[in-house]
């Protein structure tokens, strides 16, 4: 049984998760490997891009986690995208001379967005309230924070020597050192420090939901009542999932300010609250390779629509989340991931019998 | 009307409630109720429906909360306990609606339901001599909602089961099912207590209740109505059979 597979290959390869032929970690191995590669023919500028694309993957991970495989939307990941980013920015700002300042600066920012996702989820999780309530209640609790930091433009609002900025933002971040290496936006040792993360953040999920407690997460999704009629604490593992979710929408935000040197309130706003859940929703939030593959690609199209077509960007954004709702629902990656497979499940047995 | 049986005291308790009670809105599910099961009992509670039968099994397993009494379960007071540290007791329900996780497969199924006691890293023995008996070792890739009606009811029995269970609630593990499958079922309950595992059930299907049970509590209007033996020719079964004459008529 299932039980037995304590092996890490054969969990990392278990049901929960798309691509599991030798087809699919043959083009897994290769595309890491293009992008470990890229520096040594991409500009300096593609790079640059390339990366800020893919510093949301942990974020987009963490809601088809919480969302995909635990059952709870949340319009919140942007907000703790920002806490991490404000409150990175605010300690590194003002230890500057330390040596380890900006990664003392980056435990403290995924701290804060741990911290609040903690308190948030103890209550909303242990006074089981309804599902779909939450993703209101976060909702809510983004623009709270939007609205206060909007405000907090002028000399009064500082801490230490660093100014919050109001509606203008935070300037001047320092980027994230570690030891000697420098991760500025536009350095190759960022480019690789968030494909780094990237994949270390996708083979890690997919260990944990392949995991005995990811099919109990999965396992919540599907019937609460069931599973604490299994024995399990339930409340306890979805605050668990939820702060997980939020520490990874945490480092997303301290690889964006490392980026960019810059976050303002928006990044809590409505917009940052909703793109989130649509990568998720269009790539298929049951399949944690899938959402990858979808927030890489529209943060790519985005930017490039951005680009080309100013404010239309959005609007094609919001017009692909319907397509796809109502096309399909399960996502357009995991769909044709699944009609693939059908597909082959039909023609392998068309083979056996004419084998036979 | 409570007519007290005799040797109640018999035995190791394993399960003891003690005057509870429960209203919903203006109504008594179940009012002022005693019962006593001992270890290694095969019980079976009847009544016609909404005589607090599966309203007495949700206090049991801690869906609901009593208004008063006590739930005693191998001695210790269990009343104020979380649904989930119940089981952690010892103490598992398979609910009268089937509920398994119908996208994942049997096997995945059979991994949630296994770990949250974490009582021992050996076999659970009685888990695969279920999951054999009722043939769900050659469907363990199946998703379990493709599962036929009646094996998806003994899946969430084997869900239970791997829970290591020293008292089962079984709420109508028979509905729907042929009356070769009931015959199975409750041939494969009968084995299952002759191993030691205290059982409780509620069932609608008389056929079942006769074949299976030890002894038999009837349940009206929250109360319990007469207990006894259940032979074919017995009191009990006579007044139960009434009951449910009056009921259905």
């Amino acid at each position: 049984m299932a039980r037995q597979d304590t092996g890490l290959w054969r969990v990392l390869n278990g049901p929960q998760e798309l691509g599991r032929g030798r087809v699919f970690w043959c083009l897994f191995a290769f595309v890491a490997l293009g992008l470990l590669a890229y520096p040594a023919v991409g500009s300096v500028f593609a790079l640059s891009n390339l990366a800020n694309f893919c510093l949301y993957v942990p974020l987009g991970l963490g809601l088809a986690l919480l969302w995909g495989y635990n059952g709870v939307l949340s319009f919140g990941q942007g907000a703790f995208f920002a806490i991490a980013g404000y409150v990175y920015g605010i300690i590194a700002g003002n230890l500057t001379e330390m040596p380890a300042g900006t990664l003392l600066a980056a435990i403290g920012g995924i701290a804060a967005s741990i911290a609040v996702a903690g308190a948030f989820g103890y209550f909303v999780f242990y006074g089981q309230v309804s599902n779909w309530i939450i993703p209101l209640l976060l909702l809510v609790l983004s623009l709270i924070l939007e609205t206060f930091m909007a405000q907090t433009a002028g000399y009064q609002w500082r801490v230490g020597s660093v100014l919050l900025g109001g509606y203008n933002g935070m300037t001047s971040v320092p980027s994230l050192e570690i030891g000697p290496a420098d991760f500025g936006g536009a350095s190759i040792a960022f480019y690789y420090l968030v494909i780094a993360v990237m994949l270390i953040a996708y083979l890690g999920l997919r260990l944990l939901v392949n995991s005995h407690y990811g099919h109990v997460v999965t396992g919540i999704r599907d019937d609460v009542e069931r599973t604490r009629m299994l024995g399990y604490n339930v409340a306890r593992i979805q605050i668990q999932v939820f702060v997980l979710a939020a520490a990874l929408a945490g480092l997303s935000g301290i690889l964006y300010v490392s980026w960019g040197n810059y976050i303002n309130p928006s990044s809590m706003g409505l917009l940052a609250a909703t793109l989130p859940v649509i990568w998720t929703a269009v790539g298929g939030r049951s399949s944690l390779l899938a959402v990858l593959l979808s927030t890489v690609t529209l943060r790519w199209l985005a930017d490039t629509l951005a680009v080309k077509g100013g404010e239309y960007a959005f609007l094609i954004m919001g017009i692909l989340l319907l397509v796809t709702m109502l096309f399909f629902p399960a996502g357009i990656v995991v769909t044709l991931a699944r009609r693939f497979s059908s597909r082959k499940r039909v023609l392998g047995k068309l083979k056996e019998r004419g084998a036979g | 009307m409570t007519i007290r049986g005799p040797a109640e005291t018999d035995g190791v308790l394993a399960l003891r409630v003690k005057d509870l009670t429960k209203s919903f809105g203006g109504i008594r599910a179940v009012d002022h109720l005693n019962l006593t099961l001992t270890q290694g009992e095969l019980r079976c509670l009847i009544g016609p429906n909404g005589a607090g039968k599966s309203t007495l099994f949700g206090l049991i397993s801690g869906l609901h909360r009593p208004d008063a009494g006590h739930i005693l379960f191998k001695g210790e007071d269990i009343t104020n306990l979380q649904p989930f540290q119940r089981v952690r007791k010892g103490l598992c329900q398979k609910f009268q609606t089937t509920r398994i996780y119908r996208a994942l497969t049997v096997a995945q199924n059979l991994l949630i339901a296994g770990g949250a006691r974490r009582l021992s890293r050996t076999k659970n023995g009685r888990l695969s001599w279920a999951i054999n008996t009722l043939g769900l070792d050659s469907e363990s890739e199946v998703p379990s909602g493709e599962l036929s009606h009646s094996q998806q009811q003994w899946l969430e029995i084997c869900l239970a089961l791997a829970t290591e269970p020293d008292l089962l609630l079984l709420d109508e593990p028979t509905a729907g099912m042929t009356p070769e499958e009931t015959e199975l079922t409750a041939q494969f309950v009968i084995n299952l207590n002759r191993q030691g595992l205290t059982v409780l059930v509620v069932e609608h299907d008389m056929a079942f209740v006769r074949y299976i049970a030890q002894r038999v509590t009837v349940l009206h209007y929250g109360r319990i109505l007469r207990r006894g033996a259940s032979t074919k020719s017995s009191r009990i079964m006579r007044c139960a059979v009434s009951i449910w004459e009056s009921v259905e008529s």
